[in-house]
């Protein structure tokens, strides 16, 4: 099968959005769930969260950040091109109800994947807080369209070129120090990012869910290898999560995990940067 | 005559050579041979092969044609009951089924029947021999195009062995088949699991473009229960839905490290080898690790897989590491003797209870414990007893657990009314109906881990009751 781009947009230095032709995905997805593509023959199937869907037009939004070889390829195509193969929609749909007030935090590339979250829980019925965090001004995405979709909203940078200088967890602690009420905390983004939060709510006992970006193969159940330890049990992350129970996630062997092809990465994107001459 | 003529086996590569590269071991029979080895049928009356043979081969019939020198004859007789000639005649044990019945077998010397399927399907395929036109032939490209147009539409889920077969059959019976496949490419294990040095995936190729000349439909990338459900596809107009999802999450051995960095389930190491060719990163971009010790638990034909998939990707030394001993190993016997060949070392009466990491997270030792055997238990084999404080512990860097999988939990999770046993297989009768009507299943995800043959032998009968059902 073949997945047309219909339209590309750069959002940041080396984030990118991509809007796929994809019928099927877009009328079944839903809020939390994923895909998984590959870019031609030769290519890895990557993970990404579906960050918006049109089911009318039969489109889903992509968005991601250069990070590795097939990133980089997948950066390097145009409206036009297609991707040989999309698989989804995967993994869980978020469990969405009405619990009052939730605050959504995104980091990084991670503020991509929670404004379908924020639109779920606000047609729930809640009143959804949002914090988002980046590196600096020019790498925080999406600001716009999640200002429309929240009811409030918190921005944080690593270097203060945009909202506050520091960590989204900062402002959750100020939240939580303060007294504000929360009744669900969601958090997506890099790992750090969701173990600090998890450390923050978990004393103050506020249920909190996060979506695991493990590594993944099939994503159907069956290859093992985003396997997450979750309350001391083996969980599969493409058919028991991506969301889980943030206090119950063993954060450390997530990272290891995670690192394991650290060293191919690298020769990967040497190999592809070699070919493509840049 | 027929004591002459000793059984021939067919020739392997040297390990020597082998080990290098991921090409196919086991070479085929010549011309002569096969004609030579199909002389030795004695053409039973009431022959024993057949009912040997999950998808009920004429085998008399195609060695009788072999043997004249008929060899297009021959496979158009095979291809009478199977789709999937160049693919059995290499996975399928037949020594414990239509070889294991033949009468010759008495003095353990049975007709090569595997090897003379296998010599039919290549003699004829257009990859030995570009003038040779078995298919797709544009005759029969039309014709499936035409029961296309006029059957009665029928979903198959999957495209595995099970998968196939059923759609194969059906297709000959002039239904109107799509199948779904969530990978890709279609194959399912023939193409994720089985090592190109045993299957090459050229041949899957080819004989699923067969299935694909008799009419049949194949898209990929999309998952039922996922993209599509059970319910969408009887509302979208198909008649009768075949589930063929084959196998799920691997068996955990149930002991502390197994989710360090350089531990594999066999699925994710033999996905990444064969599906994603990780052997060629980094040309193609999925990676793998390249232990230089390896520990593989489980003997079977998955474990057996692995440890020689490593074994070319670079390892110096590969360990099968097994609890019981080498009678009650699982794999088949030439594939055991062929690991052993290339140098697969076995260590045998052992149990690990603890994987054990460096600083970095990343595997380093496993303990062992040493095992005996007692009493047979349920599977019939002797029961391995531990030895108490006979631990060990082996330096490794990379470990791979093939002890299993269970049925594939998509399809089962998003059909609630699809009824399962406890362990996730779903449940059939024995003409492979589910508890949902209209909907029928076989193969690895009836049976949780089982043989490429029994799982065309369950598409089969499935094709049969379909067809019954709809009349």
């Amino acid at each position: 099968m073949n997945f047309k781009i219909l339209r590309e947009e750069k959002l940041a230095e080396n984030i990118h959005l991509m809007e796929v032709e994809a019928p099927l995905v877009a009328k079944a997805a839903k809020a939390g769930q994923f895909v998984v593509l590959r870019i031609d023959e030769r290519g890895e199937r990557i993970p990404l969260t579906i960050a918006d869907k049109d089911p009318g037009k039969g489109t889903i939004e992509i968005i991601f950040q250069e990070a590795g070889a097939s990133t980089k390829l997948l950066a390097n195509m145009k409206t036009g091109d297609s991707i040989l193969n999309l698989l989804g929609p995967l993994g869980n749909p978020a469990h969405i109800e009405n619990v009052g007030i939730v605050i959504v935090i995104g980091g990084g590339v991670g503020i991509a994947e929670i404004y379908p979250a924020i639109k779920a829980y606000k047609s729930a019925g809640n009143k959804v807080i949002t914090i988002i965090g980046a590196r600096c001004r020019e790498l925080l995405i999406s600001e716009k369209k999640i200002k429309e979709a929240t009811d409030e909203l918190y921005i944080t940078t690593d270097d203060g070129s945009c909202g506050r200088k520091g960590f989204v967890s900062d402002i959750l602690k100020e939240m939580v120090e303060g007294g504000q009420q929360i009744n669900l905390v969601y958090a997506v983004g890099p790992v750090p990012m969701m173990e600090a939060v998890s450390n923050i709510t978990k004393p103050a006992k506020i249920k909190t869910i996060v979506s695991l970006n493990t590594l993944m193969l099939d994503a159907t159940g069956m290859c093992g290898v985003c396997r997450v330890t979750v309350g001391g049990e083996i969980k599969f992350a493409c058919v028991d999560g991506p969301e889980f129970d943030a206090h119950l996630v063993d954060f450390a062997e997530l990272k290891t995990r995670l690192a394991t092809y650290k060293e191919k990465e690298k020769k990967a994107l040497e190999h592809v940067c070699r070919l493509s001459g840049s | 005559m027929v004591d002459k003529i000793e059984r021939h086996s067919i020739p392997d590569r040297s390990a020597h050579e082998r080990i290098k590269d991921f090409e196919e071991v086991a070479l085929g029979f010549n011309l002569e041979d096969a004609i030579e080895e199909a002389k030795r049928c004695i053409q039973c009356k009431n022959p024993k092969c057949v009912g040997g043979c999950p998808v009920e081969i004429d085998i008399p019939g195609f060695i009788r044609l072999i043997a004249a020198g008929d060899i297009e004859g021959a496979i158009k007789k095979i291809k009478e009951k199977n789709s999937l000639p160049a693919i059995c005649g290499r996975v399928c044990p037949q020594e414990d089924q239509c070889e294991k019945v033949c009468i010759l077998n008495i003095k353990g010397k049975s007709v090569a029947i595997g090897a003379l399927e296998r010599f039919a399907a290549d003699y004829t395929s257009p990859l030995s021999s570009p003038s040779a036109n078995s298919f797709p032939s544009p005759s029969k490209m039309e014709r499936g195009a035409e029961r296309k147009r006029g059957g009665v539409r029928i979903a198959v889920v999957g495209s595995g062995p099970a998968g196939l077969t059923c759609a194969g059959d059906m297709a000959k019976m002039g239904y109107n088949v799509t199948i779904f496949e969530s990978l890709h490419l279609p194959g399912g294990v023939l193409s994720y699991g089985i090592p190109e040095f045993r299957l090459p995936k050229s041949i899957v190729k080819l004989e699923v473009e067969y299935v694909q000349s008799l009419g049949v439909d194949v898209i990929t990338d999309v998952l039922i229960g996922k993209t599509l459900t059970i319910d969408d596809l009887f509302k979208d107009g198909y008649k009768a839905v075949f589930i063929g999802s084959g196998a799920g999450l691997p068996s955990q051995l149930g002991i502390p490290g197994e989710n360090y960095q350089g531990v594999y389930f066999a699925n994710e190491f033999l996905f990444r080898v064969n599906m994603m060719k990780a052997y060629k990163f980094p040309e193609y971009l999925t990676p793998v690790l390249i232990g230089k010790k390896v520990a593989v638990f489980g003997a079977g034909n998955v474990a057996m897989d692995a440890a020689r998939c490593a074994l070319r990707l670079g390892a110096e030394k590969v360990s099968i590491i097994y609890r019981r001993s080498r009678t009650e190993m699982p794999a088949r016997a030439e594939e055991i003797i062929r690991a052993e060949e290339e140098g697969i070392e076995f260590v045998l009466l052992v149990a690990p209870t603890e994987i054990i990491s460096d600083d970095k997270g990343r595997v380093k030792q496993v303990e062992l414990l040493k095992m005996e055997l007692g009493e047979p238990d349920a599977s019939g084999r002797r029961r391995p007893v531990p030895v108490p404080g006979s631990e060990f512990k082996i330096n490794v860097d990379m470990v791979v657990v093939a002890i299993g999988n269970s049925p594939n939990p998509l399809v089962p999770k998003e059909t609630p009314e699809l009824k399962t046993e406890k362990w996730g297989g779903v449940i059939v009768t024995k003409e492979q109906a589910t508890s949902i009507p209209g909907v029928y299943a076989g193969g690895d995800i009836v049976r949780g881990s089982a043989t490429v043959i029994s799982a065309m032998g369950d598409g089969k009968a499935a094709a049969k009751t379909i067809k019954l059902f709809l009349n």
